[in-house]
């Protein structure tokens, strides 16, 4: 752990160093070249900026509502239907906010572990479910828009499908290992 | 299905508000959602050119393709429909690293960068290529070895062990990973017979 740790620690650094001065050994321009490379930085940005935009906009109205929370109360009494605890429906607002956005999720994540306590089932899950599963969505419509895809084929089904059975394998290994 | 996607949220937000007597939270979160877009791209401006920057000097070094000639074997197979010295193998790489280790910022601009170079040998600029779809189901479902974010809220929130959630995260985005692979393959084969 400790040594993932620290590599991801000087992941950066070391990257900082390590291509400016094998590309200066190699005769590369190194500025300059660095310069050329960097333009792009801007136009990538301006190219994902209305796409940036319009999801954000549908995914706070969504969320700022409250709509997520209806949801969980009404999925309450099903979970006691099937035998799981109560508790349980907690986490399905964070289940369907993570492929959302990532700052929503967080918060989420974040409240539900300041309310239950970091250590209790739905903190170790929330913790888990936050750390594992990317915020596809978002991901897809953003890298797909900087490119001018208009037909997802079957990426997005495909990318929901992780994110549920990471979800499932979640709940399982979060029980398995801590209980 | 995204445009489906979109307009519910859009809707269902905005009919609960109303219903909770709170329509004016409509209006103050679609405002700040665009500006937080501006905010978002802006911030990604500095972090994106700094790493095609140094992404152009390692290719102009003949680093990527070193890079690309060591892992490229393994993941050449998961993209059969490129080209064996395809640009985009190298930024695919880097991605994948930089989400392996968490580095979040950096996994944006390479993503970014690869998505480019897929369209270049997309034969149809306005649908996914089977590539694409590979890519986008690895990247968002890619294993993270430190989800430092979450391990952080752990701490400030008094957990008596706040990295222990590290090995199942690693198994459930492992497990994700796995199955996205494997769909993808099963159904990119289903479509080419």
């Amino acid at each position: 752990m400790n040594v993932i740790a620290e590599i991801s620690r000087w992941a950066i650094p070391l990257i900082l160093l390590l291509i400016p001065v094998v590309a200066y050994l190699r005769k590369v321009p190194v500025y300059e070249s660095f310069v050329s490379g960097a333009e792009e930085g801007f136009k990538t940005g301006v190219r994902i900026l209305p796409f940036l935009i319009g999801m954000l906009v549908s995914i706070r109205v969504f969320v700022d509502s409250g709509a997520l929370n209806i949801a969980s109360t009404w999925l309450q009494p099903l979970f006691t239907l099937l035998g799981l605890e109560p508790d349980f429906a907690a986490i399905i607002p964070l289940a369907i906010m993570r492929p959302l956005s990532g700052s929503g999720a967080l918060g989420v994540a974040t409240q539900l572990i300041s309310q239950y306590g970091p250590d209790s089932f739905i903190g170790r899950l929330a913790s888990t479910l936050q750390g594992s599963t990317d915020t596809t969505f978002f991901v897809l419509t953003v890298y797909f828009g900087s490119v001018g895809i208009k037909k997802y084929r079957y990426a997005l089904k495909l990318g929901l499908l992780a994110d549920i059975i990471g979800l499932i394998v979640s709940v399982w290994i979060v029980t398995k290992v801590f209980y | 299905m995204v445009n489906l996607i979109w307009l519910l949220m859009l809707v269902i937000g905005i009919m609960v508000s109303a219903l909770n007597g709170q329509i004016e939270t409509v209006t103050t979160s679609a405002m700040k959602a665009a500006e937080l877009g501006v905010e978002v791209a802006i911030e990604l401006i500095g972090v994106m050119s700094l790493w095609l920057g140094l992404m152009r000097l390692a290719e102009e070094a003949g680093l990527i393709k070193g890079i690309a000639r060591i892992f490229g074997p393994a993941i050449r197979r998961l993209f059969p429909s490129l080209r064996p010295d395809s640009p985009a193998l190298g930024a695919i790489i880097m991605n994948l690293s930089a989400n392996i280790l968490g580095l979040g910022n950096a996994a944006t601009p390479f993503g970014l960068k690869a998505m480019q170079e897929l369209q270049k040998e997309n034969p149809t600029p306005e649908v996914a290529s089977p590539a694409m779809i590979t890519f986008l189901a690895l990247n968002t479902s890619c294993i993270t070895l430190i989800p430092a974010t979450i391990i952080g809220v752990r701490l400030k929130a008094n957990s008596a062990n706040p990295t222990e959630i590290i090995g199942t995260t690693i198994v459930a985005t492992g497990c994700a990973m796995f199955s996205a692979i494997l769909v993808d393959y099963f159904i990119r084969r289903r479509r080419k017979t």
